[in-house]
């Protein structure tokens, strides 16, 4: 099936008519929720994720704290309902080893030496699913924990590129194209993905993991395009930051 | 209606130089450059460059006084909510009362608030509390209210402003914690009132000219109060 | 567990007693309802509430199984309700606890007690193959009144939903060489269409507190509560489900009292729920 699919046609126009280097549409939204002390709704293309920041408290339980600094414990789950077929409800090791990344990206940006014994949990929740929810849901931590008024030292944003459409019509690897932010269809036949989470202020790679096969200069060529696509995130993020702000009051 | 309102910044935001400036609260410095760390106001006062954040967690500070709920009676203490990442300790020792060891509840149980000062904030940010004083006491009747303690500056006013203005026209009395607890105590229409106007100033506190705004707002409601 | 100041408690007490409610409410009035459909494109169908702030989104997944050896030709329901951390600094990560599966469970009984999905038109073939119906409920933002607004959400969900026929054929085409007729299913099945449904009953829940019933409890009201009651009545004004919770006791005059405020509050709630959902 994968020899029939033409990733990237001869106008460089990929499956739902992207460009190599043009991200899905993205919208973000800032403190939706009342409970949590910073929250923000993103949707990336069909993904749409929820993101809920409580703290800094007191860590439970006791021998988890840390006397330095805060703990911070991201959990990434995705809704029974957020893919084709059904997930069963609960953390399994994917879920796991994705809020472990998260966690470790947002503990370095996060100013955690503020609060020790402290703990910063962050809740990311997909609703539904099409490739690159760990992307989404790290973007709108982002924004969520800024939205709580956790001390930071930058918003982190994450963004994925990889490769795809590299085999000829008998099935044989011929060479492939980087392209920025697979989709659905890309990220099942193609060759590879490469999420990464950056700091934007300084570029420092905060999220880095890579599935599949590149060359060195093919690995080049995505990371810096991830990188591009990151920073044209971050502009997102900081808007609907400040967005949250700009509702104009109604006069009485 | 757009209304002029104070500079929001966000975090990472580059605000100044180590040069000319000094990192106020809010703020923090690399390579020499000052940068925002939180979502908040912009303040620049003196040489010192300050973000007031618009959330957050209560910071305790010495001296500060607070409104605190008692969360557990321990056998010679009592471990307190006061709104912060981590809950204070009161101790026996500073209460106005006897208090034997193991009798703790009979004198503050779970639920019960309390008008309390920050005694001390330890290393570890273990913190503190005493009732130790003329104006603290265990806290009836009325009702607590929270805000952002961010905005409690605000909801007092300058020199006091604001806050007499709203206890004239309630007809309340109220008191305003550092860390963000409100009690106010009068008939239940005034604390209703007062809630209003709260939730309101706490909304509006980004724009210039609250004060004015609020006064007409007060004013327009009461009929009776000079 | 969340830390009620003993004052905010005398406040309410004393509210209700002059007959108020700290938001200004009636004591049998509802706070505003926002029904959205069909939001979740990978769901077979979904929906979000919003009662006041108390948030809920249900989506409905739809697979092919085995039906039950004593219904071999009805379909499967299965009802799972997650407490997310997310909607309340007091809801933990983990396996449910007994509030999540005791608001599943109730959700479920008001849902297959009343027989609102057609089970029996989801037969594939008799004794072998039927369709399930999984109903997946994810508290999003908590400000009390669970019961309504995830029973709700439910509703609206299954109203949105789609039989996936086009998703599940070449699931059902492996089938078809041991199961010959499928076949003849698939033909009378060519497209996705609308999971039959039928009248659905509306749960209206009310707690008690300092002796005055108050319907559709905020969560401050709820932290306080003594007692809950949810009641489920249908179109007739029937009922269909009840599940009383918490220590406290109810009179049976406060009883009849919530059953009617469920009853009439259940009406508008009804129109809304066909309003939005189109039918």
């Amino acid at each position: 099936m994968e020899q029939d699919i033409k990733f990237i046609d001869d106008d460089g126009k990929r499956l739902d008519g992207r460009k190599y280097d043009e991200l899905r549409e993205i919208k973000i939204e800032a403190g939706v929720l009342h409970r949590a002390e910073g929250s923000c709704y993103l949707e990336w293309g069909s993904n749409k994720v929820v993101a809920a920041v409580y703290g800094p408290r007191e860590a439970i339980p006791r021998h988890s704290q840390n006397p330095l600094k805060a703990i911070v414990r991201a959990r990434y789950n995705m809704a029974a309902f957020s893919v084709d077929d059904r997930k069963r409800p609960g953390p399994d090791r994917r879920s796991r080893e994705i809020s472990k990344v998260i966690s470790e990206a947002l503990e370095k940006v996060i100013l955690t030496e503020k609060f020790p014994r402290a703990a910063i949990e962050v809740n990311i929740e997909v609703l539904e699913a099409e490739a690159g929810t760990r992307c989404a849901g790290l973007t709108a931590a982002g924004v969520a924990l800024a939205d709580a008024g956790i001390p930071m030292k930058d918003i982190p944003v994450a963004c994925a590129a990889g490769k795809i459409g590299s085999k000829d019509d008998y099935g044989k690897k011929i060479g492939g194209n980087i392209v920025l932010d697979l989709g659905k269809q890309e990220d099942n036949f193609g060759d590879a993905d490469l999420p990464i989470a950056i700091s934007p202020r300084n570029g420092e790679i905060l999220l880095l993991q890579m599935d599949g096969h590149l060359t060195l200069d093919e690995f080049d060529n995505a990371l810096n395009l991830a990188i591009k696509g990151c920073n044209i995130i971050s502009k997102i993020q900081k808007e609907a930051l400040l967005q949250k702000y700009q509702v104009d009051m109604e006069v009485d | 209606m757009s209304r002029e309102k104070r500079e929001i910044v966000i975090p990472s935001q580059l605000l100044g130089d180590t040069n000319s400036n000094k990192a106020g609260r809010g703020t923090f410095i690399e390579k020499g450059k000052i940068y925002s760390d939180r979502m908040g106001l912009l303040s620049k006062k003196s040489d010192y460059i300050n973000v007031i954040p618009l959330k957050g967690r209560y910071e305790p500070i010495e001296k500060d006084f607070i409104i605190g709920i008692i969360e557990e009676p321990l056998s010679s203490s009592w471990l307190v909510d006061i709104n912060a990442p981590y809950p204070a300790l009161l101790h026996t020792n500073e209460v106005p009362w006897d208090v034997e060891f193991g009798e703790t509840d009979k004198y503050l149980n779970r639920g019960d608030s309390i008008m309390a000062k920050i005694l001390e904030v330890g290393l570890e940010k273990n913190i503190q509390i005493t009732l130790k004083d003329h104006n603290l006491y265990k806290i009836r009747g009325g009702y607590i209210t929270n805000i952002e303690p961010s905005k409690v500056p605000r909801l007092i006013g300058k020199k006091g402003s604001m806050i007499t203005l709203l206890k004239k026209y309630t007809k309340s009395r109220i008191i305003v914690g550092k860390n963000g607890r409100i009690w106010i105590n009068g008939d239940n229409d005034n604390i209703l009132k007062a809630l209003q106007v709260i939730k309101k100033i706490e909304n509006e506190s980004i724009y210039y000219g609250l004060t004015d705004r609020i006064e007409e707002l007060l004013k327009k409601d009461s009929k009776d109060v000079q | 567990m969340t830390l009620t100041s003993s004052i905010k408690r005398d406040y309410f007490y004393n509210l209700v007693k002059n007959g108020k409610r700290a938001d200004g409410r009636k004591f049998d009035e509802f706070r505003n309802i926002e029904i959205e459909t069909g939001f979740i494109s990978k769901a077979e169908g979904s929906a979000r509430v919003k009662i006041g702030k108390t948030q809920v989104v249900a989506g409905i997944k739809m697979d092919i199984g085995e039906p039950y050896p004593d219904s071999p030709e009805k379909g499967v329901m299965m009802t799972a309700a997650e407490l997310i951390p997310l909607a309340s600094p007091d809801f933990e990560a983990g396996p449910p606890r007994e509030d999540a599966i005791e608001l599943a469970r109730v959700v479920d009984r008001g849902i297959r007690e009343s027989e609102v999905i057609g089970l029996d038109k989801l037969c594939i073939v008799p004794g072998e193959i039927i369709w399930l119906v999984f109903i997946d409920i994810h508290i999003i933002d908590f400000d009390g009144n669970l019961f309504d607004a995830a029973s709700l959400a439910a509703l609206a969900a299954l109203f949105n939903t789609i039989v996936p026929i086009e998703r599940m054929r070449p699931n059902l085409e492996k089938l078809q060489e041991k199961n010959p007729s499928i076949k003849i299913y698939l033909e009378e099945h060519q497209k996705d269409y609308q999971l039959p449904m039928n009248e659905p009953p509306i749960s209206c829940t009310s707690v008690k507190f300092n002796d005055v019933v108050v319907l559709d409890p905020s969560l401050d009201e709820e932290e306080i509560a003594e007692v809950r009651l949810t009641v489920a009545t249908d179109k007739n004004g029937d009922i269909r489900a009840m599940q009383k919770g918490l220590n406290g006791s109810f009179t049976i005059e406060e009883i009849k009292k919530v059953i009617k405020a469920s009853i009439d509050n259940g009406k508008e709630i009804r129109s809304k729920l066909e309003k939005s959902t189109g039918n």
